[in-house]
């Protein structure tokens, strides 16, 4: 609860420094006020409790979650200093819709009460939406901008209905009444309708096939910087809101919803990595690996009750190697119209610490072991065997080698081609975040078990 | 001292490679293997000693994964491969001028530590990191420092990368399915499980693509003569020498062990996919016309017999599998060493546009002509013992097989003959070959006495090798 306070207490103050004219010290501060919020959220590790009628529940499983959104959105606003160079005068505004974002993504995950969840999810598209149109003179970002809006507002829509069908059914908007009700034999149809619905709108939000169609639009769309906060926070939080709201709403999971999941899960997996294998803007690339791994992300839920580690583990490392590659994204794409390979010839040559960075990041996502991406998968894998899943974990298997195929695409282009220019030299935050996210995500592949046994 | 010391040293020494500048990587990294190879001999006589030089503590709790390497008779022989023929390859190399050297003997070092983690580890899961580790290096190194066109050069090594990977990830499920079963990953684990013969069919496929593509068996070889041809001569040394036996270590260490019944039930099938190797690829081979790919299918040849040797799960093809293994393996080194020679003076690779050589070097010609007859098994030297070991294993399965088996020997002889004869032989060639420098005779000399000294004293590694192969057939045999 205090994590949450403080955050939007963070945001107000942004607002703040510019009426007080104190542009140079937002991101700094902001910085520093994150990191004193991450050290807030371990105190309320260790104390789980529930605060206003049961509207925010904080747990190990909401505090672990919150303290990776803050580490990730500490990222992101590191990257937004010199990605707003040019728009200084907004910078302020920017930075408080990213942390009032995160004000949504916390609430996201400690939510008591289906109201209180709905209020964090609207929090967080509406102030996405905003970011994918931030860049107000270009067509393509309005476009993006006004396409998320539109398809947002619809799955929120979807969303709603399905609350309302769970009202109906239990007469409650409160989880954990829900949560006992649901044990009960005799359930009226509509609570499942409602299940699905919620469940729907959630897809919609983490972009699994079949309701992925505006990703890669709204990624190619949005400045990079926007892309960046949907492909790894907005995805992080869209999968640990679903998993959250599909154990409390229901202890067992029935069989059709299980094969549902399967099939979705297999669909996200194949449909984005065949679609990425054609892409020349490393963008929309990024976006079809992102769907490819919202299928992964989503088998955790086939085993939905001794889970929580391997999606807090796989999310960790997806979310991290992906701030690492997008903190190359931006180096390289910073003076360019377009995010196409062609602009990362040579980068072998010209960055080699850069290019480094990027290939690891790359090889983490494609899951080659000592990147935490490898074990991600391989207990994603060793959990879907043991709970009897074969099928789908060959499935995986099958698109971790197609997946290598679009990954090594950019490698080849960073060392098996000349450089189109001279080199240019990065901002030093961008190599501080692309390093620091990418040993982050080497020290997880090496000590896997630091984070797997939080949620034990 | 256990083995951990021995994958401290080569890490660091890579790191300390890449540190120490363009101008003194090689000089490092050639001193950084030296260290590693004498320390693997002090490993070796360690363990003759019978101290326990092994390592094992527990990494990762749920699932239960091990940091363990054990070092049997076995495994110390392959780390003694990798471990020799490193500084050999490195050394081998002085004469060429690489770009951005610190990198490349950086890779090479790297790439000897994840090869001697893949020979040493005994959790699968570790192997597994292992094996795949090794695989990254090799591809920078093809990739970057390679020759001929770039756009063809990727394609080839993206192709390999590709099929290498693919192989593996379904290794890697048979691991994470066999985990479940045992509740570890640790092989002494593994090899006690009781599956049933569907079960231990499926895994036993799932671990051969894997192998059948590092090693390569026919027909899923399309990857290498193309990789060996466009990789610098370095990285074919690491590939052709080290890296292949990968695979037939694995064979012998892990999926013979682990899926018995399906190797004992479809044995002639496997046998017989390896022979089909020996003789495809000694045909494609007298139809080379560059010497690398000549060198490459009599690769594939000689590795297809080695296979079918160690598939007999016979002692004496085990044990003549692990022989050839380190014979070809100085062998091919030595071989693909003599085309970079012959390169870096004419810079052809084609056979065509050489010839004449024996004239103007008599010191190259007879070194060559020594390697030539070492790999075609002439009695006296290592490759005549393992061979023959192999061929003598195969008739006690069936006399047809060592028949054609055999054949390695003859058609063998007729193409490296053939191949020797268009290289050196015939008019003395107007262009000027310089003899061998001192550098490139002592690296070939190294490597012609290793083949001659323990082609007439096999007794050290026979000794070295038998008892854990004596083990792994107790192994193979527990469902009698």
């Amino acid at each position: 609860m205090n994590t949450l306070i403080a955050i939007s207490g963070l945001g107000v103050l942004c607002l703040l420094f510019e009426i007080l004219n104190f542009r140079k010290g937002i991101v700094p501060v902001t910085i520093l006020g994150l990191l004193a919020v991450l050290g807030l959220t371990y105190t309320e590790f260790n104390t789980p409790a529930s605060y206003y009628n049961n509207m925010i529940v904080v747990t190990k499983f909401s505090s672990v979650f919150s303290a990776l959104f803050i580490v990730l959105t500490v990222f992101l606003i590191a990257l937004a200093h010199d990605f707003y160079e040019d728009h200084q005068t907004k910078i302020s505004d920017f930075i408080a819709i990213k942390i009032f974002m995160l004000a949504g993504c916390v609430a996201m995950v400690s939510f008591g009460n289906l109201a209180m969840f709905f209020l964090g999810i609207e929090v967080l598209s509406i102030s996405l939406y905003i970011l994918a149109a931030s860049n107000r003179l270009n067509i393509k970002s309005n476009e993006a901008g006004m396409k998320y809006f539109l398809m947002g507002s619809f799955a929120s829509g979807i969303l709603l209905f399905g609350i309302c069908f769970i009202y109906g059914a239990m007469g409650s908007f409160d989880v954990a009444e829900i949560t006992e009700w649901s044990r009960s034999a005799e359930l009226p149809i509509w609570f499942p309708i409602g299940i699905s619905l919620v469940t729907i709108g959630m897809l919609f939000k983490i972009a699994a096939v079949p309701f992925h169609f505006w990703a890669p639009d709204v990624y190619e769309g949005s400045p990079t910087m926007t892309t960046t906060t949907m492909s790894t926070l907005v995805k992080v939080v869209a999968m640990a809101t679903l998993y959250k709201l599909l154990t409390a709403m229901n202890a067992d999971l029935s069989d059709a919803a299980v094969n549902i999941i399967i099939i979705v899960s297999i669909a996200s997996m194949t449909v984005g990595n065949i679609m990425a294998l054609k892409q020349n803007n490393v963008k929309r690339m990024l976006a079809f690996s992102g769907i490819s791994h919202a299928g992964f992300m989503l088998m955790t839920l086939l085993n939905i009750k001794s889970s929580v580690g391997n999606l807090l583990y796989y999310t960790s490392a997806y979310s991290l190697s992906g701030i690492a590659a997008f903190a190359v994204i931006l180096y390289v794409c910073k003076n360019k119209d377009n995010e196409d390979i062609i602009n990362f010839n040579g980068l072998g040559k010209n960055n080699p610490l850069m290019a480094a960075v990027l290939t690891a990041s790359l090889l983490s996502m494609a899951g080659i072991p000592i990147f935490a991406g490898f074990f991600a998968k391989m207990f994603l894998f060793t959990q879907t065997i043991e709970a009897g899943y074969l099928v789908v974990v060959i499935a995986a298997v099958i698109n971790s080698i197609i997946s290598v195929g679009y990954y090594f695409k950019l490698i080849l282009a960073m060392y098996n081609k000349e450089p189109n220019e001279e080199a240019t030299k990065a901002p030093f935050v961008f190599y501080a975040v692309a390093v620091v996210a990418i040993v982050l995500n080497i020290v997880l592949g090496l000590f896997p078990s630091a984070v797997l046994d939080l949620l034990g | 001292m256990d083995v951990t010391t021995l994958l401290i040293i080569l890490l660091v020494g890579a790191l300390v490679t890449y540190l120490s500048g363009n101008e003194w990587a090689s000089k490092v990294a050639l001193l950084v293997s030296l260290i590693a190879f004498s320390s693997s001999i002090y490993l070796l006589s360690q363990y003759n000693l019978g101290n326990e030089i092994g390592y094992t503590k527990l990494w990762i709790t749920k699932p239960k994964i091990s940091l363990a390497f054990q070092a049997d008779g076995l495994a110390l022989a392959m780390l003694l491969l990798t471990t020799a023929l490193t500084p050999i390859i490195i050394f081998s190399s002085f004469g060429n001028s690489f770009k951005n050297a610190k990198s490349f003997y950086a890779l090479i070092l790297f790439m000897s530590f994840a090869m001697a983690g893949t020979f040493l580890a005994s959790d699968g899961l570790l192997y597994y990191i292992f094996w795949e580790l090794a695989l990254i290096p090799i591809y920078f190194i093809a990739l970057i420092w390679g020759n001929g066109d770039a756009e063809e050069r990727k394609k080839a090594v993206v192709k390999f990368f590709i099929y290498t990977l693919a192989g593996s990830l379904f290794m890697l499920v048979a691991f994470v399915y066999l985990n479940q079963k045992a509740g570890s990953f640790l092989i002494s684990d593994l090899t006690q499980l009781k599956l049933s013969s569907t079960e231990q069919f499926w895994i036993f496929l799932a671990f051969f693509l894997a192998y059948a593509i590092k090693i390569p068996l026919i027909p899923f070889h399309t990857w290498q003569a193309e990789v060996y041809q466009k990789a610098p001569t370095v990285g074919t040394m690491l590939l052709s020498g080290i890296m292949l036996k990968m695979g037939l270590y694995s064979v012998i260490r892990w999926q013979l062990p682990i899926a018995p019944l399906a190797a004992k039930e479809y044995m002639n099938v496997f046998i017989g996919l390896g022979i089909a190797g020996v003789i495809y690829g000694s045909i494609v081979a007298l139809r080379q016309k560059d010497l690398k790919k000549l060198l490459a299918y009599s690769s594939l040849a000689h590795v297809g017999l080695i296979a079918a040797g160690a598939y007999t799960l016979t002692l004496d093809g085990l044990r003549g599998a692990v022989l050839q293994m380190i014979a070809h393996g100085f062998v091919v080194v030595g071989l693909f060493f003599v085309a970079e020679i012959i390169f870096r003076r004419f810079e052809t690779r084609e056979i065509s546009e050489m010839g004449g050589i024996r004239a103007q070097s008599p010191k190259f010609t007879s070194m060559f002509l020594l390697l030539v007859l070492a790999s075609v098994a002439l009695p006296s030297t290592f490759n005549f013992v393992g061979e023959f070991t192999v061929l003598y294993s195969l008739a006690q399965v069936d006399l047809w097989f060592a028949i054609l088996g055999g054949t390695t020997i003859i058609l063998g002889a007729y193409y490296m003959l053939k191949m020797f004869q268009h290289v050196m032989l015939g008019q003395t060639n107007s262009k000027l070959f310089a003899d061998v420098t001192f550098n490139e005779g002592c690296t070939l000399v190294i490597i012609i006495a290793v083949l001659f000294f323990f082609g007439l004293y096999t007794k050290p590694i026979m000794d070295l090798i038998s008892p854990s192969l004596e083990n792994i057939l107790t192994q193979i045999n527990r469902f009698n």
